[in-house]
């Protein structure tokens, strides 16, 4: 049984860790186009940002002052036993950013859209969101938090199939350039790829591709690897670096996720994460260790499971 | 590592002289001491449309606006702790430039992201003020480690933490980087000019869409702001 204590000590933990470290994956990709850069502001930028991590760990104060709008994302084995169940796991995660929001603290960011009421804590209606994944075969729970900032680097496009890979290209590259400018996505990020699904299922791909993937990782079917990999190249030679100067730092990772979509579109979204890029991951196990982690492993094959196992009637058979 | 080139780093006091601005160019690596303060919609609101008066004078707090809302709570004693501190982006805040320089005498403003060429030449000219930007813009511990202490979070239970008028005393606040100079030019634009050179290129090959939505451009040269 997971206490519905230790959720909620975990959830905090992992608020200070998400919004202070910058996660392994992450720092070893920004070094890298940062040793690679040669536009001499874009390269300032990066050497700033690479000290900046330091100064963060250092005081234990948040990378960046914008701290997002916390969200959560769990992960529950089949086999779990949570204490008061998914209502108190809920209320646990309430409390938490609440808490965390007041003692790290991070930037209270949630109001209402219109009456711009402010609880100074984080949260409010529908806020912290908490999306749900299953995995079969376990008995702990995984929460993730990101802090991911801001207004700008995330579109959405309906293309078509007639569209194909230059329709995902072209859009790509829209995206890119004008949220790049000045900076304003905050690159280089890794960017999520939403391909397919439905409007909404489509935002939710793309945003979890820029969350909750680690840099390196591929999809595992190999068409969509090297479209990503395409991808990066593409954004990286855009002439378009740190802060949007003059050159090559946009895109330290892409990551595509698919989902199955209407037979006449070809739904696609783009989703810049920032370049504080921060998440952190708890699993929580049935005997109440908490075990803290910087990669969320979220899309499993269980996540990505292709059709289901059926036996088509002999009716139709024949016709097909 | 890295490639960058070493770029003038100049120290500035608060309240800053004409003289000092006039040292700037583009590009150059900024640090500031002394007292800051932030001011965003909430306030330019009350002092530039209800015609409050300002919480503080001027002439005691200075000459530097700094665009941002601070990750920051209220401790059980009182007091105020600000952890990290990024800017908040400027453009929006170009309709009020013109009557804000007026009424406090801005001389520099410190943010995310500038303002157009347009708006240097027509509002931050004749006031003679110049834009510095945050790096990155997310140096929100480096900049957070230059604010020695809060002077003072005018209009807190009003405006909230994210829109009170914050007056902050910093030392060595940074790094920020000149992009306009007292000419009016811009160091965003001028990079922009040379990445949109390259543009059109990237697009060649690549088939039109099956449709074009009402309000989508061509012009791959179009900013954001």
């Amino acid at each position: 049984m997971i206490a519905k204590e230790a959720v909620e000590q975990a959830a905090y933990e992992i608020m200070f860790k998400a919004g202070i470290d910058i996660p392994d994956d992450y720092l070893a990709g920004i070094k890298k186009m940062a040793s690679a850069e040669d536009g001499d502001l874009s390269a300032f930028v990066l050497e700033a940002m690479l000290e900046n991590y330091e100064a963060a760990k250092e005081d234990r104060r948040p990378m960046c002052a914008d701290t997002g709008v916390p969200r959560y994302y769990v992960k529950a084995g089949n086999e779990a036993k949570l204490e008061g169940g998914f209502i108190a796991l809920e209320e646990a995660l309430r409390s938490a950013t609440a808490r965390a929001t007041h003692d790290i603290p991070l930037r209270p960011n949630r109001v209402h859209p219109l009456w711009r009421t402010d609880h100074n804590n984080n949260v409010g209606i529908n806020a912290p969101e908490i999306e749900y994944s299953f995995e079969p075969d376990a008995d702990w729970v995984d929460i993730t938090t990101v802090h991911k900032g801001g207004l700008f680097g995330t579109d959405y496009r309906m293309l078509f199939p007639g569209d194909g890979i230059d329709g995902i290209k072209r859009f790509f590259l829209d995206g890119m350039i004008a949220f790049g400018k000045r900076g304003l996505a905050c690159q280089p990020a890794i960017v999520g790829v939403g391909l397919g699904g439905s409007k909404d299922t489509c935002m939710v791909l793309g945003k979890q591709a820029a969350c909750l993937r680690t840099v390196g990782d591929r999809n595992p079917d190999p068409k969509i690897a090297e479209l990503e990999l395409e991808l990066q190249e593409l954004g990286n030679s855009i002439g378009m670096g740190a802060m949007g100067f003059v050159g090559k730092s946009m895109v330290v990772d892409c990551h595509i996720e698919v989902g199955y979509t209407h037979t006449g579109g070809m739904p696609m979204s783009l989703h810049a994460f920032c370049l504080s890029s921060r998440r952190a991951t708890v699993r929580l196990h049935a005997d109440g260790r908490a075990e803290f982690r910087t990669d969320p492993n979220w899309f499993t094959p269980y996540m990505r499971r292709e059709t289901v196992s059926w036996e088509m009637p002999a009716s139709a058979k024949r016709s097909a | 590592m890295g490639n960058a080139r070493e770029r003038k780093t100049v120290r500035l006091k608060t309240p800053v002289t004409d003289a000092d601005l006039a040292t700037l160019e583009l590009g150059d690596v900024v640090y500031l001491d002394g007292l800051i303060y932030t001011a965003r919609e909430g306030v330019y609101k009350k002092v530039l449309e209800n015609g409050e008066a300002p919480p503080a004078p001027f002439a005691e707090i200075g000459n530097v606006n700094f665009h941002c809302s601070p990750a920051a709570a209220q401790q059980e004693d009182g007091s105020l702790k600000v952890s990290a501190v990024t800017a908040t982006a400027s453009f929006r805040f170009s309709k009020w430039m013109k009557d804000w320089f007026a009424a406090s005498g801005a001389k520099l403003i410190v943010g995310k992201g500038g303002m157009s060429e347009e708006d240097y030449r027509t509002l931050f000219v004749p006031a003679g003020a110049v834009y510095l930007t945050t790096v990155g813009y997310g140096t929100g511990a480096l900049l957070g480690r230059g604010i020695k202490n809060v002077r003072a979070a005018h209009w807190l239970d009003e405006l909230g933490i994210a829109q009170a008028m914050w007056v902050l005393e910093v030392e060595k606040f940074g790094p920020l980087l000149v992009e306009s100079d007292l000419a009016g030019n811009s160091l965003f634009e001028r990079n922009n000019r040379e990445i949109n050179a390259g543009i059109e290129k990237l697009y060649e090959g690549l088939k039109k869409p099956s449709l074009q939505r009402y309000g989508e451009t061509d012009d791959r040269e179009q900013e954001l702001i």
